[in-house]
């Protein structure tokens, strides 16, 4: 049983075949060819538990492109809803003849209990504050893409740290890859331990101009990120990324967000749709970076 | 008439190896004993006699909850486990906070036979930690330990006025669950490097240090006796240090996995491993092994808290708190003491019965003693996979453990045997 369930552990060896993998389904695509059905007469169940646009919507295209049967589980159909048990779901959403599970649920080990329950491939499409390799992936490719290597780069991920499942996967990775990484981010928002041995900072104008990426997360109301803040607009004043503040940074510096973007509190308007943005690059990376891992965990390779 | 041969007994004047004769409910006699026509006899072969273990804490959830537990399978559990007594917490549905459920639990209690069920009864009303429970009716009826154990009395005011008014009941001992909600209520494990990696909400040590701080200073203003239930913190144990030493009447236990375990054992989160306190840090559980080697935590509690395989069989996040314990303790507390016998019964007996107030109990090995006995084989090595209790949720379900009971005697009757030559 493969699958993709961390990130944590995994050699940078591996990432970079991922990566690699990833890379010739955007060559593919670009050139316009049709991509080989690698995943044709297999079932990848797409189980969400929680809500998501993008990223359901680019795991179903990815798996559809490949040419598997794609079976959706949104949250608001999902029998939870009626009391069905996680386990009883995932049992009954393989007996249904699933070959893989792409899970996205609010819970820190539903991917792996996911997989031990299933026996089959499950792809982490983001769980709990934990993990989302995916994204974290998505945007290695992106970095490579842009700045030819990880090797050495110098990203700030700044804000709500301590809610994200985005940041954890890039603790996770990025340093394997060669990515030095700080936190930035008022110490309510931090890890508390910050077992990953990462800088951490408060100040994020003291940062920028030693910064090659400037990574900036959504403040996760719904997940209580509010009460370890005075204010948005006391966030904004000290960490949101402005206009002015892009003069802090260096030229070949960028601004990179995983969406979705609260416009005015972490990012203004002017920086996620100015030229320093790869916050497109990321969303177009999504769907070839996912066929590239749907096709590893089904040991589909092109 | 029993004749344990060839034991290491603790007796008044120490370690002594020798047999042991009991008849009817009592020992009757130490040292070389007479061969009797009809006596049942028991080879020791060296093991460790002393008197039958004494739990402060565990959860029986009889009534309301009987599908985890009720009294005679976790009986049979407390007998497995070398316990001649347990003291079972009243946080059941309905729980024990009146004059006539206290009867009525009481004489259920009495109504098991393999162990004595020593009953404690609520610090408030239906544990909801804004009146006082019925006292008056409760202590007539025969409760001695108070506790609202799952929860602490919330406000220091109210816990103020029950303090003033339980230190004028002789014997009534206040037990208290150290948590500040306001600090715990989002966590699932200990607040540190495993919660950050796994992003679950942590529980952190200062909301056990708080309310210990607040409860001792409240105890040593009203005189009342305190003991604190299941401490987990280096700093807590510190308070209580300081406390003793400046003559407070506080005691406190410590459960066996906090002893064993740290959380560097939740990399991969385990339902099994889920528990109010939580798994601490590997500083913490060095502080509570020490504490208990030199006293300052006076006993060991198992904190004995039953959930099925299915109630556990879910993510992390939605599986209760608590882990079976009686069945699995002799083992886990003769090793965190390095195989000292009489350092071992002081903190699984003699203490225990001290705090809970329990005359035959506890007691070393004399002639006129009660006949609640245990054999240990501290040496014997085993695998813990089925239990007696009804539940199976054990943080050391499946693991090597050493240290085996291999025979409970509860009031001259044997109520366990196992692996006996």
């Amino acid at each position: 049983m493969s699958g993709l369930l961390t990130l944590r552990g995994v050699t940078a060896d591996r990432l970079g075949q991922l990566l690699d993998a990833g890379q010739r389904h955007v060559e593919m695509i670009g050139s316009g060819a049709s991509a080989p059905v690698t995943l044709a007469r297999r079932t990848v169940t797409i189980a969400f538990f929680e809500p998501s646009t993008r990223t359901r919507l680019s795991f179903e295209k990815a798996a559809m492109t490949l040419g598997a049967t794609v079976l959706t589980l949104g949250q608001e159909s999902s029998s939870t809803v009626k009391g069905e048990s996680f386990r009883d779901t995932i049992e009954t959403l393989t007996a249904l003849g699933s070959d893989a599970l792409v899970v996205r649920h609010h819970l820190a080990d539903a991917a792996e209990l996911a997989a031990r329950w299933s026996g089959i491939p499950v792809v982490n499409a983001g769980v709990g504050r934990r993990e989302h390799p995916t994204q974290t992936l998505i945007d290695a490719l992106t970095l490579r893409q842009h700045f030819g290597t990880l090797h050495g780069l110098r990203m700030g991920i700044v804000g709500d740290v301590r809610n994200s499942r985005v940041a954890r996967g890039h603790l996770n990775a990025l340093p394997t890859m060669g990515v030095e990484l700080t936190l930035i981010g008022p110490s309510t928002l931090l890890p508390d331990a910050n077992p990953w041995g990462a800088r951490t900072s408060h100040s994020l104008d003291e940062e920028l101009g030693d910064l090659d990426v400037v990574y900036l997360l959504r403040i996760q109301r719904e997940r209580g990120a509010g009460t370890g803040l005075p204010s948005e607009p006391s966030y904004h004043l000290r960490y949101g990324m402005s206009e002015e503040r892009l003069s802090l940074l260096k030229p070949t510096s960028m601004i990179m967000h995983a969406g979705p973007m609260n416009r005015g509190v972490e990012i203004d308007d002017a920086v996620a749709d100015g030229e320093r943005s790869l916050i497109l690059s990321q969303v177009a990376n999504g769907v070839p970076m996912r066929m590239a891992v749907l096709e590893d965990a089904l040991g589909g390779r092109s | 008439m029993i004749i344990i041969e060839d034991a290491q007994v603790l007796r008044g004047t120490g370690v002594e190896r020798c047999s042991v004769g009991i008849e009817g409910d009592r020992v009757v006699a130490v040292g070389s004993v007479a061969a009797a026509n009809g006596a049942r006899v028991i080879h020791a072969g060296g093991a460790w006699l002393g008197p039958g273990l004494v739990d402060l804490h565990v959860h029986f959830r009889d009534p309301g909850q009987t599908w985890k537990e009720d009294l005679d399978s976790g009986a049979r559990a407390a007998a497995a486990g070398g316990y001649t007594a347990v003291v079972t917490m009243p946080n059941t549905d309905p729980p024990i906070d009146s004059g006539s459920r206290a009867v009525e639990a009481i004489s259920r209690g009495d109504s098991v036979a393999n162990v004595h069920i020593e009953v404690a009864g609520t610090l408030t009303k239906g544990r909801a930690g804004v009146e006082m429970a019925d006292f008056d009716a409760m202590y007539e009826a025969g409760i001695r330990v108070f506790t609202d154990d799952g929860d602490c009395v919330p406000e220091a005011g109210l816990l103020r006025r029950i303090m003033t008014y339980l230190s004028a009941l002789p014997g009534a001992l206040i037990a208290e669950h150290p948590e500040d909600r306001s600090l715990t209520t989002a966590g699932h494990l200990h607040e540190g490097a495993m919660s950050d990696l796994h992003g679950i909400g942590g529980i952190p040590g200062v909301g056990e240090e708080a309310i210990v701080a607040r409860d001792i200073a409240v105890a040593r203003d009203t005189g009342a006796r305190l003991h604190l239930q299941h401490l987990s913190t280096a700093a807590a144990v510190e308070l209580v240090r300081h406390a003793r030493d400046t003559g407070a009447a506080v005691t406190a236990e410590v459960t066996p996995h906090h002893l064993a375990i740290d959380d560097g054992r939740l990399e991969h989160l385990d339902p099994n491993l889920k528990m109010y306190p939580p798994l601490r840090s590997p500083a913490d559980r060095s502080a509570m092994i020490a504490g208990l080697r030199d006293g300052v935590i006076d006993a060991v509690a198992t904190d004995h808290a039953p959930h099925t395989i299915v109630e556990k069989a879910v993510p992390f996040e939605q599986a209760p708190r608590g882990v079976i314990g009686l069945e699995t303790a002799a083992a886990i507390v003769s090793v965190a003491l390095s195989g000292d016998q009489a350092v071992f019964f002081e903190r699984m007996s003699i203490a225990p019965a001290r705090i809970a107030g329990l005359a035959r109990h506890g007691m070393l090995v004399e002639p006129g003693t009660p006949a609640n006995l245990v054999i240990f084989d501290p040496e014997r090595s085993w695998v813990p996979r089925v239990f007696a209790s009804k539940s199976a949720n054990s943080p050391f379900l499946g693991e090597e453990l050493v240290g085996k009971v291999l025979a409970t005697i509860h009031e001259g009757v044997v109520t366990h045997e196992e692996g006996l030559a």
